[in-house]
Order: structure tokens, then sequence, then C-alpha cells
């Protein structure tokens, strides 16, 4: 796949989406393009905003038809009644930390191995590469079960460690900082180790603050995909306290399903953080999502 | 003198390096690639000891009523989440790549659902598409169509995920059509416009063309995504109603994680992983002539 655009996305650091259309247009209040745009942005927004309108309802005004789309009263108290009845505090912890331990060991173990793959020459270069590489092709469905066993024999089965530990490193983050860091002029880093500069020094002091939009990207990628991964908390927790959001959802939906608008806070709350960090960083998720498809 | 000259040496310093990640790599990827194969030759439950088997796991497959079915619905629902999040993801972007007033709130709209959890998508659409309460309902009645039973109805639950799931990924389409169409050197759409060429005749011989690549990465990736499916049937349809959404990701996972029976859902996932390489490499060479006899 070498000819696809995917790392240019990340090489152009300064590129942002910006309008394509010759410069000296004006941007006018009416277009015709309006009748497009208008009913495309509905049916993506209207399922979020009735999610969010019926999270304020009571359950009998979700009981109606035709449905009612403007609340008669703004029922704050769904949310707490949500946390009373769910551990959900303890859910947004959990996937706080095992999220936040991800990203930090993604950035360094990626970081250092994609130094090491990009301008070491070190014996069993190659043969590594090819190896980690291979693995990028495998879907996780082949490997699960394994992976599990090997979990297992861990004794992590049911606590945090199962989360994190798998998922520390990964192929695609070596992958795509070896490929950034090989864009780097290499002056700076021979500069240095003239001046008697130890690998890890250049790799701290030099490349990495040289690498913010490859970081930025790589911490956002791994963000959204352990924040929102289902299939390998759902085989490896049981206990609620050990459960992360997606999983604690899951099992509150089985539990709540007739209570909609409990179940619509519960959902309004699941995805208030990455909706937040989705507006703050927007620049970074869509360079992130234009890198890889990273949806769970 | 001799240990520092080794700590500093390419190969030391390289490994110390690299070691981390490899050896997590290695033990939660390389090694779990092998054994799985080898629990694909076996008759185990992941408890008491394991029976070799040979091939007896792949053989019964082709008989197995699930497994064809499973089959039947993932080809079904990747012939339909292709086209619809690829051709769709292109339009949306077309249309999202105007500079018309607010588009920046047009775009982020678009944006969001890749950012809400396939978690979150089903709930959502659960009661989207809930029969009696549900607002599809009522659009659809507006109009004069429906009642439908969505997830609830064995013949329209597929298709129900089909819908789900194109809302939750067209943005990813979005973004990386965008990001092509950007891309595109003004000096070729103004040479074009020079020769005559209309807006369709821009469009047609110019933008196509150069989106081409990026078409074929999409197809690719939607398809080995198509292919894995599993979240959103689980917590939707729970495979359901009957079988009518078992999907090969959902039936391996009741297998090995409720059945226990670890070796033929093993089977199945490198039959999976068989399918997914094939189309890849089917895919890639078809695109790779098409795409290089357009540009």
């Amino acid at each position: 796949m070498s000819e696809l655009p995917v790392i240019d996305v990340v090489t152009r650091p300064s590129e942002t989406v910006a309008p394509e259309t010759p410069a000296g247009r004006r941007s006018f209040l009416f277009s015709p393009w309006h009748l497009v745009l208008l009913p495309l942005a509905a049916v993506m927004v209207v399922p979020l905003v009735w999610m969010l309108v019926t999270s304020l309802q009571t359950l009998d005004e979700t009981r109606h038809y035709p449905p009612s789309l403007v609340p008669s009263s703004l029922q704050f108290g769904n949310y707490t009644e949500v946390l009373q009845r769910a551990p959900f505090g303890r859910w947004f912890l959990n996937t706080v930390i095992v999220t936040v331990a991800c990203v930090i060991g993604n950035l360094l173990f990626c970081s250092l191995a994609g130094y090491a793959f990009a301008r070491i020459k070190f014996f069993g270069r190659e043969v590594a590469f090819v190896l980690i590489l291979a693995t990028l092709m495998i879907p996780f469905q082949v490997i699960i079960i394994p992976t599990f066993l090997i979990v297992r024999s861990f004794h992590l089965i049911d606590t945090l460690g199962a989360l994190i530990l798998p998922n520390l490193a990964g192929a695609f983050g070596i992958f795509m900082l070896r490929q950034f860091f090989r864009t780097l002029p290499i002056e700076l880093e021979e500069a240095a180790r003239i001046d008697g500069a130890s690998r890890l020094g250049i790799l701290f002091k030099i490349v990495l603050p040289l690498s913010g939009p490859a970081l930025a990207t790589l911490a956002v990628i791994t963000f959204m995909w352990t924040w929102n991964d289902f299939l390998w908390p759902l085989i490896t927790i049981y206990s609620p306290d050990h459960m992360t959001l997606q999983l604690g959802l899951a099992t509150f939906q089985g539990a709540h399903q007739t209570n909609t608008n409990l179940l619509m806070a519960a959902n309004v709350m699941s995805m208030l953080p990455v909706l937040l960090l989705f507006f703050v960083a927007q620049r970074y998720f869509v360079r992130g999502i234009a890198t890889t498809g990273i949806k769970g | 003198m001799r240990l520092r000259r080794v700590v500093q040496s390419d190969t030391f310093v390289g490994w110390a390096f690299a070691s981390p990640a490899v050896i997590l790599i290695v033990v939660f990827g390389i090694v779990p690639i092998i054994w799985s194969a080898l629990l694909s030759l076996q008759r185990t439950n992941l408890l008491s000891p394991a029976e070799w088997v040979g091939l007896d796991n792949y053989r019964a497959l082709p008989k197995d009523p699930f497994f064809r079915e499973s089959l039947l619905h993932s080809a079904i629902y990747t012939a339909l989440f292709v086209p619809l999040s690829v051709a769709g993801g292109l339009l949306a972007a077309i249309a999202l790549n105007r500079r018309v007033h607010g588009i920046r709130w047009y775009r982020t709209a678009v944006f969001v659902p890749v950012v809400v959890s396939t978690i979150a998508t089903a709930i959502i659409f659960l009661w989207v598409f809930d029969p009696n309460f549900g607002l599809a309902n009522w659009i659809l009645g507006k109009v004069g169509l429906g009642p439908f039973g969505f997830f609830e109805s064995s013949n329209g639950a597929l298709y129900s995920v089909v819908g789900m799931t194109v809302w939750g990924w067209i943005g990813f389409d979005v973004i990386v059509y965008l990001a092509a169409l950007q891309g595109i050197p003004h000096e070729l759409v103004e040479a074009a416009e020079i020769d005559g060429a209309g807006t369709w005749g821009i469009f047609r011989n110019v933008t196509i063309p150069l989106l081409g690549p990026v078409t074929l990465f999409l197809v690719v990736w939607s398809t080995i995504n198509a292919l894995q499916l599993f979240d959103e049937v689980y917590l939707a349809t729970n495979g359901g109603p009957g079988t009518a959404t078992y999907v090969p990701v959902f039936y391996l996972f009741k297998l090995a994680f409720q059945q226990g029976v670890a070796g033929y859902a093993a089977a199945i996932a490198y039959v999976l992983f068989a399918v997914i390489l094939v189309l890849t490499v089917v895919q890639l060479l078809v695109g790779k002539r098409m795409v290089h006899y357009a540009a």
C-alpha cells in the first residue's frame, strides 16, 4: 500500500483541513450547496441531539408517539440517578487509567523502537522490522484466543493489566514514527553525536521536540482506540469494578433496556470526554483519522 | 573498557531501544499467530487437555449451517456497506469542500460520529430504530413509509446494521477524501479550465482519476472492517432475531468464549483471515490496474 497517501498526511505538519477553492472567492450566505449540506448534517446530528433530548425527559415522555422532540422539563436528575445505579465514576476512572497508560506506553516504546529502526544500524534490524510489519496485517480476531490464554497465564484476567499490558506498544506506532523520524534532517543528529551526545539524549532533546505533530497524532489514535475498545474488555473483564466505560455501558444497557431516558443519559456521559477532546484537538483527530482507520 | 565498548555499540543500543516494543509485539502478536494456527488443529475447550484432530475443524466448517449463514450475512453486509460508505463519503466530501457559509459547522457535524464509540452508536440506534417510539419510523411515516421493525425484524435487521454503521463510519471516508481533494494541485484544475473543460469535465477527467489511490485505500480498508464486524451486532441485535445477523466474528466469539469450542473458533478465525487476505490482494491488484490506467 505504498502509494497510499497515509504517511503524507502525517509528514505535512502544519497542514489542516483548509478550503481548496481559489483565493479571492468569497463565501456566500446562501449557495445551492446548502440544500445538500443541510440534510447531510441533519442526518448526522439529529440522532445525537435526540439522544441528548431523551436523556433529559421523564420515562413517560419517552414512551410517547409521535416522539416528543422538546422535553417539557429538564430532568437533570436522570444523570444523578445513572450515577447511583451504576459505578460510572469507577468505569470512567478505569478507562482513564487504561487509556493514559496505553498512550504513554505507546509514545515511549514506539518512539524508542521507531528511532532505532530509523537511525541505528543494528544486527537483526531488518528481520525484526519485517516481523513487526507482518503483525499489522493480522486481524485481531485471529489472535484473540491465544492472546487471552497468554494474558491468563500472567494472571491478569479481570484486572486492568489485561487491558494495558498487550497494548503498551503497537506495530502501527513504530512504523508511523519510524517514517516520520526519517524525514527529519539527519545533520542535527550527526552534529550532536560529534559533540558527544548519547543516542538517548539525541532522541529526547533533538528528535522528539521536532516530532510534535507525529506524536500528537499517535497519542490521539491510541487514545481513541483504547477509549472505545470493546471486544477485548468484553472477553477479559468480569467484575463491575474493573470494567471500562464501553463495557460498563453495554452491561448498563442490558440491565436498563426499558429505561430509555437513563440509558441515553449514561450514553451522553460516556461520550462527553471524547467529544470535549475532539472539539479541543479537532485538527489532530482529523489528521489521526486520515492517517488510519481507528474505530474499534 | 570492553564492556563500555559493547554498551556503546550500535547493536547494543539498537536492541536496547527496540526491545521493549519488540518483546511486547512478539508476546502479544507473533506468538498468538502461531498458537492460533496450532489451536485450529485441536479440539479444545481451553481448560481440559487438547486433542489433536488434524484438519477436522476446517473440514467441518463448510457443513456448519451457522458458519455458512454468517458468511452469507457478512457478504451481504460488506457488499452494501463498502459502496455506501465510500461513494457516500466521496459525495459528502465534495459538498463539504465548497467554501460556503458555515462550512466548518457542516464538517464538524459529519466528523463527530467518527469519535462516537461503536457501543454508544448501537445504543443510539436501538432508540432511533425503536419500532414503537423511535424517530426513524416517525420520519418515514411522514413520507408514507413503514412502520418497520428494524433490528427486531428478521428481514430488516441486517440492513438496519448497515444503516447504523454507515452513519458511524462515513465521517472517516469524508475526512480521507477531503484531505485528498485539498491535495489536488490548482495548476491541474486551472489548466483544464483554460482548455475549456466544464465543471463536470474537470470532475470526470481531473478529480476522479486523482482520487484513485485514496478510493482504493478506502475500499480495502472498509472491506477489512466490514468483514470484522462485531461490536454493533453484539449490542444492537446479539446476532438476532434468531440468527438473522450472525456474522463470523460474532459466531467465533460465541463459540470460543461462551461455548468453549476454542479449536473450531480458531479455524473460523483463520478462514476469515484468508478471506480478508485474498480479497485485499484482489482489490489491490485490480485497483492498481485501474488506478494506473486512469492516471
